[in-house]
């Protein structure tokens, strides 16, 4: 299945520091880390190319520094690229006037901050309704948007809160509502969660998938969470010191890591939580009696249980809902206590 | 021992320059030469003359242009003081018809409390009621509300230049690099150097006071607002690029209210200036209570001084607690649309309300417009009665007090600062300040020494300076311990906090009054003046430095066994000192701009040289003796911040 790509970047560079463009040009476009510490520059984002699809959720991962945030500000033009090309729905992002840039802004994208941006001078109805006010979107229109925004983030009756009144969770619940009522396309998060508790988290993580399944944006979301990574994403990018290392989707970052970087990251991450059972099914399913059917795209972890109960296999359905191959427990234990290579 | 040395040598020349002078019979060791010395003076007078006499911009004169500008002041001025005192009239002198009268004094103590309530409670309101009741009560209402108008319309001004001025700083980095060495200027020079030149281009009247209130007071407002916007979160600022604002949607509707709570302290901060200046600007007149406390104090009138300097206090701290009530001011739901106008802004209606119906009354009965002389009280005379009473009494306690300080320390420190060579002065500048910042600073400081000497004004540059010394010596040496003590102990804080948020209130001229009357002129009324007022940076730095050390770094001590003094000696002071040395400055900037006002007690520094000047509107020399205060500050403000960036730097704390 095609789907077709939404936002798209090729040989992005961001370099901080005196002259970034000569540097660039002095080194024929691909200084090395060496260079880079001979001219005291830094690069923050070294050649990035990234596809972004419709309607997935595409996670940019990576420790503090390792460029993720001025990855994502650059993919939204909130920092301009020192060189690269990025295009969203075909367009070259970096070529916009302020103009076009501003329209596309009002219309097509929305961000999340990690810690919330509200502003204080207005309440969660005003912040929510703010950028349909800024675009000029009469008062009674754009309050009435905004009303139904915070009743779909779950904060209705709190329209007349003002931001400090509110715990984190709440406010980043404002953040959303803020970045999703214009109806944007392409969805930015930056590390959304990472201001918040950590059960507070898990419970946003929910509401935010919860969310997409009834919105299908397109979505570039930061974390330092390689977790929150696995949890939510379609797709990973793991990126270190400015460079992307890898992207993938979550099963094989761990079960085929690129570099030793991300095998080195992805060591402790329990198998079973990103291994799916059309991973480890055995092909084909022989005439006989089973305990019931499972889906394919289930991590194993979360069937262990199941799988553990019963005395037969169980079948594995593909996407359409054939049956496609056969799983038992023992398969999922080896996996759970890690007994035989994956 | 670098620095013991310098200040060895120092010591030798000035114990022996007459000395020298007389054995060499070289009297330039003691005397910048005559014949050297700049005529600078002159040529700024000239060129004054010249600029409001011949100068031309093509369509119009320099003369047409102050007159412009004077009208712009003059008009909502005079609108201003109509509306508060002096009614509406048509006609000149005698033939004035009135045809409205001013507001009633009862609508404007009902305005200023109903503005307290919606800025805080009702605890407030009844604080800004009681202020200004009291100035009716105590006779004051007349001058008072002929300074409230000069204050409603010089803080608007000051606000909202201050405000342009530093968004532009905001924006282009160029205007912030072009506009720190002139702040930095219009805060050090001292106020009394600019009246001159106003005085000279806008004559003498509240146009001019105002100008010189404006200029005076506006400098803080753009560096805060500077700051403010600079320091509006990164992310709230991409949030509103993220939602597609335009530039000025960016400016209005994120940037400055997120930064209101900062700019609102500016705001206060231009009001507090604003009545600081209210008794120098009535020099060049202003009018009002600032000029019945000179008048008082030209005629040694205890009691009219004191009268009238209370009233400005009051009005002070009435204005300071109401604006510094709107910076922390949270902000309240909106009222439903639904209900009629009068519930909605039950506020705004009742004053409006109150207005009309007291002014209207005060047309058929006086006694609403103002408070009849009848009911007024009056306690000038007690207060000379009282002042007289303590001078007799204990004339020779305070006698004795003033006689000890000016044998052991002041005389000391005056022949020393007096005997310095200016060569060696200039010398000694140049080492000290480039040993701390660096050659370049260190030939600047040399060559602003320089230009003080070669203006004929090393003498009396070196009064100011023993002056400053003494000062800052004493006031250190009271506020950093009550600092420590207030960092320590909530109680001792709270106690002391309020004191010091006093002192700050008081107009600074406020404090020569019951010196003087005490003390009689001279350089201990000055040095008692200047302490009085430069002793809140010391507390409050001292206090804050206390307070910000880590707390863990504490507890680290104390499960190390230190005893309670330990652990202030060891731990507490070497941490707090990047702090102190901050109090240390501004002490100083604050004691130099205290001290060029107590010229009027006598002194014979450099405050002297400009106030002479004022009387003689002598703009050559007032705007030199003013620059010569000006590098005197900058030369101190930038040794000691470099010493405190040092020690910051030690302790890796930024």
């Amino acid at each position: 299945m095609e789907r077709s790509v939404k936002l798209e970047c090729r040989g992005v560079w961001k370099i901080f520091g005196a002259h970034p463009e000569t540097f660039l040009k002095k080194h024929n476009g691909a200084p090395t880390s060496k260079d880079f510490e001979a001219s005291h520059v830094v690069g923050a984002v070294r050649d990035a190319n990234v596809q972004v699809f419709q309607g997935e959720i595409f996670v940019i991962m990576g420790l503090s520094g390792s460029g993720k945030s001025t990855l994502v500000r650059c993919l939204s033009r909130l920092v301009e690229s020192t060189a690269g090309e990025i295009n969203f729905e075909g367009r070259d992002l970096l070529k916009m006037s302020n103009a076009e840039l501003i329209d596309v802004r009002r219309k097509k994208m929305g961000m999340v901050f990690q810690h919330f941006a509200l502003l204080p001078h207005l309440t969660v109805l005003q912040n929510a309704a703010f950028p349909l006010e800024v675009q000029g979107v009469s008062q009674n229109e754009r309050e009435d948007r905004a009303r139904q925004m915070i009743e779909t983030v779950g904060l209705k009756g709190r329209e007349d809160h003002y931001p400090r009144q509110l715990s984190g969770g709440q406010q980043q619940r404002v953040g959303i509502a803020r970045s999703l009522v214009a109806d944007p396309d392409l969805w930015f998060l930056d590390e959304p969660f990472s201001a918040l508790d950590p059960l507070i988290r898990r419970e946003m993580q929910d509401e935010f998938l919860r969310l997409q399944s009834m919105l299908h944006k397109t979505i570039v979301f930061i974390t330092h969470d390689f977790d929150e990574a696995i949890r939510l994403a379609d797709r990973i990018a793991v990126m270190k010191d400015g460079c992307i290392e890898q992207i993938d989707t979550p099963e094989n970052l761990v079960l085929n890591p690129a570099t030793p970087y991300v095998e080195e990251f992805t060591r402790h991450i329990p198998r079973a939580k990103v291994i799916k059972l059309s991973s480890i099914m055995s092909k084909g399913v022989p005439e006989g009696e089973y305990a019931g059917d499972l889906d394919g795209h289930l991590a194993v972890a979360d069937t262990v249980h199941q799988l553990d109960e019963a005395d037969l296999p169980f079948r594995v359905l593909d996407e359409d809902g054939k049956p496609v191959g056969t799983i038992d427990a023992r398969a999922a234990v080896d996996i759970m206590i890690g007994r035989t290579a994956a | 021992m670098f620095w013991l040395g310098l200040f060895a040598i120092t010591w030798g020349l000035s114990q022996f320059s007459f000395a020298i002078y007389k054995a060499l019979d070289a009297r330039w060791i003691v005397r910048f030469p005559k014949k050297y010395e700049l005529p600078l003076d002159s040529w700024i007078s000239s060129a004054m003359t010249w600029l409001v006499e011949d100068a031309h911009f093509g369509l119009f004169t320099f003369r047409d242009l102050t007159r412009f500008i004077a009208a712009v002041i003059e008009l909502p001025y005079q609108f201003v003081r109509s509306l508060l005192i002096d009614g509406f009239s048509v006609g000149q002198g005698q033939q004035a018809i009135e045809v409205a009268p001013s507001i009633s004094w009862i609508a404007i103590i009902g305005t200023m409390a109903v503005i307290a309530l919606y800025a805080r409670n009702a605890g407030l309101a009844m604080l800004a009621a009681l202020c200004f009741a009291y100035l009716a009560i105590f006779g004051q209402w007349e001058s008072a509300m002929v300074t409230l108008a000069s204050v409603l319309i010089a803080v608007p001004i000051g606000v909202t230049g201050g405000l342009l001025l530093g968004i532009l700083s905001y924006r282009h980095p160029w205007v912030e690099k072009a506009l720190r060495p002139i702040l930095d200027l219009m805060q050090t020079v001292p106020v009394f150097a600019y009246l001159v030149p106003i005085l000279f281009l806008f004559g003498f009247g509240p146009v001019s006071a105002l100008v010189a209130t404006v200029i005076y007071a506006m400098p803080p407002m753009v560096r805060i607002a500077t700051v403010a916007l600079q320091s509006v979160p990164e992310e709230v600022k991409e949030a509103g690029r993220m939602v597609g604002c335009k530039p000025h949607q960016q400016m209005w509707k994120v940037m400055v209210p997120t930064a209101l709570p900062s700019l609102m302290v500016g705001v206060n901060q231009v009001i507090m200036l604003t009545l600081n200046m209210v008794i120098i600007a009535s020099m060049i007149g202003a009018g009002g209570l600032g000029y019945d406390v000179l008048t008082s104090l030209r005629r040694l009138d205890i009691g009219g001084g004191i009268e009238a300097g209370l009233a400005i206090v009051v009005m002070a701290i009435a204005l300071d607690r109401v604006s510094q009530a709107f910076a922390i001011r949270r902000v309240r739901p909106r009222p439903d649309p639904a209900q009629p106008i009068y519930q909605r802004h039950p506020l705004i209606s009742t004053s409006v309300a109150l207005i009309v119906i007291s002014t209207l009354l005060g047309i058929y009965l006086p006694g609403f417009r103002l408070l009849p002389e009848s009911l007024t009280i009056t306690t000038g005379s007690i207060w000379t009665a009282m002042m007289e009473w303590i001078n007799v009494t204990f004339f020779d306690f305070f006698e004795a007090i003033k006689t000890f300080f000016l044998t052991t320390l002041l005389l000391p420190v005056k022949r020393f600062f007096s005997g310095i060579p200016w060569a060696w002065g200039v010398i000694v500048v140049g080492l000290a300040a480039g040993r701390v910042g660096g050659w370049k600073f260190g030939l600047m400081s040399a060559a602003m020494t320089l230009f003080i000497a070669a203006n004929g004004l090393w003498a009396k540059a070196m009064i100011t300076v023993y002056l400053v010394s003494v000062s800052v010596l004493i006031a250190s040496a009271i506020g950093i311990p009550l600092g420590i003590w207030a960092g320590q102990s909530n109680r001792a804080n709270s106690v002391i906090g309020a004191m010091i948020d006093t002192l700050q209130t008081l107009p600074s001229f406020v404090y020569l009054i019951p010196v003087v009357m005490l003390f009689r002129v001279g350089d201990f009324s000055a040095m008692i003046a200047v302490v009085l007022y430069a002793l809140a940076p010391a507390v409050r730095y001292a206090a804050h430095g206390i307070r910000s050390i880590d707390q863990e770094l504490i507890e680290a001590g104390k499960v190390s066994g230190c005893t309670e003094r330990q652990i202030l000696l060891r731990i507490k002071l070497p941490l707090a000192a990047p702090s102190l040395l901050l109090g240390l400055n501004q002490t100083i900037m604050l004691a130099l701009s205290m001290l060029v006002i107590t010229a009027l007690v006598g002194t014979r520094d450099l405050g002297q040289e400009v106030y002479i000047a004022l009387t003689k509107a002598n703009t050559g020399q007032g705007i030199i003796a003013g620059l010569s205060v000006a590098f005197i500050a900058i030369i101190a403000d930038r040794i000691v911040a470099a010493l405190a960036r040092n020690s910051q730097e030690k302790l890796g704390v930024k």
